[in-house]
């Protein structure tokens, strides 16, 4: 069950991407700008920690999950050290998977060249 | 060529009739199955980072993780790619989509150098989405801290 | 020396004679419908190099290198190089060019560059300012997708329009006219202005274009006065499937049916089914080594004798479009006559 939920929720976000790619112009960088950011907002006001509970990884793998994680990150940062919370939660929060990427990036980078389409 | 605004204006209504339109239907049927594909995937690695002791916050951040190093390998491979060309959105929206934008200018630019070319052009759709991220969350903080 | 006719075109007096041309491709190319055509495939798009941006000045090299053998020329023998490409600054041609030791004049007009070439180059060589020169351009896709677009690794989709920038080089041996020989010539050119109907979306490059390309042949019809039936062929630069569609639709509304004797290189070089290439070929070297090694052929024959050539290109640059400018675009005209003359 788990598996389906996180099927389509996590299909449909995407669909939802992919509408937006092909019926406005907004390019796929704004998109996930965008995604980010509403993500962010929505866990603000802690509603996307609903949507997690429901979804899973259907929820936390889009990027909204990446904004929501944000939100979180900072409120819980803001109970534990109030005003300087709202600095350091945000950055915190996506340490983990920002220097993965940042890693293996470097690594990828320096192991593999540019390949034609 | 007749050049007033009349004729560009005719001009636009024609391209929008001879230019064909993205499959919209099709694709968004691949984003849904390709996308909803690697959420479920997401959480048979959650589950089992659960299952190898870690908690439920941590096994998603292990899962996360997990695929953003696939994801990079399949860039450096130059099999991502040919598979976001299909998937469109069910690619790129997910964490693979973020893990796909920042290692695949980092292995083109390194021929511009470690500092300027690779490191910098790294984050050209990734520091957007941290630069705004961050100033949502902050954003978001500030409201916390005042009305809780 | 040749005159200046009507608005926008010079008529070439004793027309300058393309003698010998050089065709080299990449691998893509080489599978494509004029396969057998070209001089020289390429196995790979590296040809050598560690960038993407040397491997097109190597194919640069290659190409005016290859034409001039192909003319049983040595370098030396040729007085001047008109060349361009797309990358920043011309740096594809540039650093192709560099160990030539020839004096080399750097021209942009992006897709459309070969037309300039010849226009100028023919000019040159018609009023007597050389004998021989080169006129050469080249494209590579991955040079061309990293400098307008997204690192190659990058999981993108492309839309319908979009089109697929050419590997390749196409150079051209040109010469002052000699009436013992049967090399097609340069009779005149239609210099075009630059236009703007106002298209921002880079993936419809086409759309852009088509427009400048109707601009161009409506002038040269009235320069001349000429119409279209007056050639065999009227072979427009890279339109794709789209852009061709929309300039037959702009002379139709101007009077003028290219129907049943026009097509665009960038529909002939590649299939479009068969190689996704959506909208079909673009880039500078696209309507060069069509030209060369397709029609040309045809005119040495006699099969075809007089052509009316329309590169078209689109003059914006990454920065222009990324602070939301329109696209501008240009096409240089030049007709090209058979020098089989009929018997009587």
């Amino acid at each position: 069950m788990d598996y389906i939920k996180a099927f389509v929720i996590g299909g449909l976000i995407c669909v939802l991407g992919q509408i937006l790619l092909d019926k406005t112009n907004i390019t796929s960088s704004r998109i996930l700008v965008l995604f980010v950011v509403a993500g962010c907002v929505l866990g603000g006001f802690g509603l996307y920690e609903k949507f997690v509970e429901f979804a899973g990884a259907g929820a936390t793998v889009p990027l909204p999950g990446f904004g929501n994680l944000l939100a979180k990150g900072t409120m819980k940062e803001v109970d534990e050290m109030g005003l300087l919370g709202v600095l350091s939660g945000g950055f915190k929060s996506m340490a983990g998977g920002v220097s993965a990427a940042i890693l293996f990036s470097f690594v990828a980078g320096v192991v593999f060249s540019p390949k034609e389409k | 060529m007749d050049n007033s605004e009349y004729s560009k204006r005719k001009y636009h209504q024609m391209v929008d009739r001879v230019s064909p339109r993205s499959n919209i239907l099709v694709n968004s049927f691949k984003a849904f199955c390709s996308g909803g594909a690697i959420c479920a995937f997401g959480q048979a690695l959650s589950n089992f980072f659960v299952t190898q002791g870690a908690t439920k916050e941590n096994a998603g951040i292990f899962a996360s993780v997990s695929l953003i190093f696939i994801t990079i390998l399949l860039t450096g491979l130059g099999v991502f790619s040919k598979i976001g060309k299909h998937c469109g959105a069910g690619t790129f929206v997910p964490i693979t989509g973020f893990a796909n934008a920042m290692a695949s200018p980092a292995i083109e630019y390194k021929s511009e150098g470690l500092v300027l070319g690779m490191a910098a052009k790294m984050f050209t759709v990734a520091g957007p989405v941290i630069v705004y991220g961050t100033l949502t969350s902050i954003l978001v903080g500030l409201v916390y801290y005042f009305v809780k | 020396m040749g005159k200046h006719v009507g608005e926008q075109s010079i008529k070439y007096d004793k027309p300058p004679q393309i003698i010998a041309t050089a065709t080299v491709v990449g691998p893509k190319e080489g599978e494509g419908p004029l396969a057998r055509y070209f001089d020289k495939i390429l196995p790979d798009v590296k040809i050598d190099s560690d960038t993407w941006e040397s491997a097109e000045s190597g194919l640069a090299k290659q190409g005016v290198e290859l034409a001039v053998a192909k003319a049983g020329l040595n370098l030396a023998d040729i007085q001047y190089i008109f060349a361009g490409d797309l990358l920043n600054q011309g740096i594809g041609s540039t650093y192709g060019i560099r160990s030539l030791e020839r004096p080399y004049f750097g021209l942009f007009a992006a897709c459309s560059t070969i037309g300039e070439a010849m226009t100028l180059g023919g000019a040159f060589v018609d009023g007597g300012f050389a004998e021989r020169i080169v006129v050469a351009v080249s494209s590579h896709f991955c040079a061309a997708e990293k400098t307008f677009r997204f690192p190659l690794g990058m999981g993108n989709q492309r839309t319908p329009t979009s089109s697929w920038t050419v590997t390749g080089d196409g150079a051209y041996v040109i010469q002052q006219h000699d009436a013992s020989k049967q090399s097609p010539a340069i009779v005149g050119s239609t210099a075009g202005k630059i236009v703007d109907f106002g298209i921002k979306d880079l993936t419809n490059m086409g759309a852009a274009m088509a427009p400048a390309a109707a601009d161009t042949i409506i002038r040269h019809f009235e320069d001349f006065n000429t119409r279209p039936s007056d050639y065999d062929m009227i072979i427009t630069g890279d339109l794709g499937h789209y852009g061709y569609e929309l300039l037959k639709k702009l002379l139709a509304d101007k009077g003028f049916d290219i129907t049943g004797n026009s097509t665009d290189c960038g529909i002939e070089i590649f299939d479009k089914e068969q190689q996704d290439t959506h909208a079909g070929g673009s880039g500078p070297a696209c309507s060069a080594i069509t030209l060369a090694a397709y029609f040309l052929p045809k005119l040495q024959r006699g099969e075809i004798k007089r052509v009316l050539f329309v590169p078209t290109g689109a003059l914006m640059n990454a920065t222009s479009a990324a602070q939301g400018e329109t696209i501008p675009c240009i096409a240089h005209a030049v007709v090209i006559e058979s020098g089989v003359r009929e018997k009587h």
